[in-house]
């Protein structure tokens, strides 16, 4: 039997801050077909990430810097942003970086 | 060209050099500006240049000043130059995963070095400068990452230097630290053709910190929220350490013996490449090699290099 899932399953690269409320996996699979519904579902999945990826105004958490595969998704359509099954989601935390 | 007075009049106009051998597509031309050239070595010249006269002119450096400053290093070695040449004192607060060369510079140019932890990266650096300038309100904090004399000087040299040198210019890519190099220059080639774009590349850095509690430790530089860096972006892409050293190695066999920053910064400008059909991609070459030998980026094995790369700050 084949399936067709209504939304597509992307893998998703979780950072050391967050993995500790996912029993320690490093990434994980959830379905969504927008970057918003997938980091809802993965808020959802693991209610100790709540409130931490999307703020209660439904806007991405400012220190929080999400990528479809390497693009970060503010600069494509924010939470709106198109996932496809192959694609794989990273979450890092803004951080001070560069040879500042 | 006649004899200079300083040193420090060699800071800024860069050449560019046309790199086109390396782009995937014949139809889109990539250029380097070579901020090599400037004379501590780095990019980071013109900022400290900058932000030290800013601070003259108003007031808040006087003769014999002390200063302090958060650096993974190439800001902390233009202000050292700049500061030894106009008899300031420096401190740096540099976080203790950068590369020898780094450190032997500063102390070349008689800056002293406070060293924060490694895993802490810039993140760290940054939090231990704030806590030490406001314990020593008579150290003058000059504060590159919300310093307006930081993007000005973009603003004012490197994007007016791209625009005068190449106004076929249709995407200008640069390594985001500050965001002072993006800010100023993006906003000087937009307003002079509001149609080249602006691509931000960035190290997988947010990973490697382990100093972070929680996400609200998370740091965004002031000048990037107070200019609007969100709106003047068109695209953010992450480049890792092991694409960057490959195309810090091609960039060399072009007889460019450029920093691995430069060959994330080139990454970018090959994705860039890919995704248009036609255009001229102008990257910046942050600094030189000079300061990355002792990390075997060009001739020992890579995975090796990648490795090291991992550990060190090279951006």
């Amino acid at each position: 039997m084949v399936n067709f899932p209504e939304a597509p399953v992307p893998v998703v690269n979780l950072p050391n801050l967050l993995r500790q409320h996912a029993g320690g996996q490093r990434s994980v699979s959830v379905e969504g077909a927008t970057i918003g519904e997938v980091l809802e579902a993965l808020q959802a999945a693991y209610p100790a990430m709540s409130g931490q990826l999307i703020t209660s105004e439904g806007q991405l958490h400012k220190f929080v810097n999400v990528y479809l595969n390497d693009d970060d998704v503010r600069y494509i359509d924010k939470l709106d942003t198109k996932v496809q099954a192959e694609d794989s989601v990273s979450i890092l935390p803004a951080v001070a970086g560069g040879a500042a | 060209m006649p004899a200079l007075t300083s040193i420090l009049d060699l800071i800024g106009n860069t050449p560019l050099v046309d790199v086109s051998a390396l782009s995937p597509n014949p139809a889109v031309r990539i250029l380097a500006k070579l901020e090599g050239q400037n004379p501590g070595g780095s990019v980071k010249d013109r900022i400290a240049l900058s932000m030290i006269e800013d601070a003259e002119r108003n007031g808040r450096l006087v003769p014999g000043a002390t200063l302090i400053e958060p650096s993974s290093g190439n800001t902390g070695i233009g202000m050292a130059l700049v500061c030894r040449l106009k008899g300031y004192k420096l401190k740096i607060v540099l976080p203790g995963n950068v590369s020898i060369e780094r450190r032997q510079l500063l102390e070349l140019w008689q800056a002293e070095v406070i060293d924060t932890p490694a895993n802490e990266g810039s993140n760290g650096a940054v939090r231990l400068a704030q806590q030490l300038a406001s314990a020593h309100p008579e150290w003058t904090f000059l504060y590159q990452y919300g310093n307006p004399a930081n993007p000005r000087a973009h603003f004012k040299g490197t994007g007016p230097e791209i625009w005068r040198d190449c106004p076929e210019i249709t995407h200008f890519v640069a390594g985001l630290g500050t965001s002072g190099t993006l800010l100023g220059v993006g906003r000087f080639l937009k307003q002079a053709n509001p149609r080249v774009q602006i691509w931000a590349v960035e190290p997988p850095t947010g990973e490697s910190v382990e100093g972070l509690r929680n996400l609200d430790d998370g740091y965004i530089p002031p000048i990037f929220i107070d200019q609007g860096g969100v709106d003047l972006l068109d695209r953010k892409t992450v480049v890792g350490p092991r694409e960057s050293i490959e195309w810090t190695r091609r960039l060399a066999d072009q007889g460019i013996f450029a920093g691995i920053s430069s060959g994330a910064a080139l990454a970018g400008a090959v994705r860039c490449a890919n995704s248009i059909d036609q255009g001229t991609v102008v990257f910046m070459s942050a600094d030189g090699g000079w300061k990355y030998l002792s990390t075997g980026a060009w001739t020992d094995e890579l995975d090796a290099v990648v490795d090291r790369a991992k550990r060190i700050i090279y951006f």
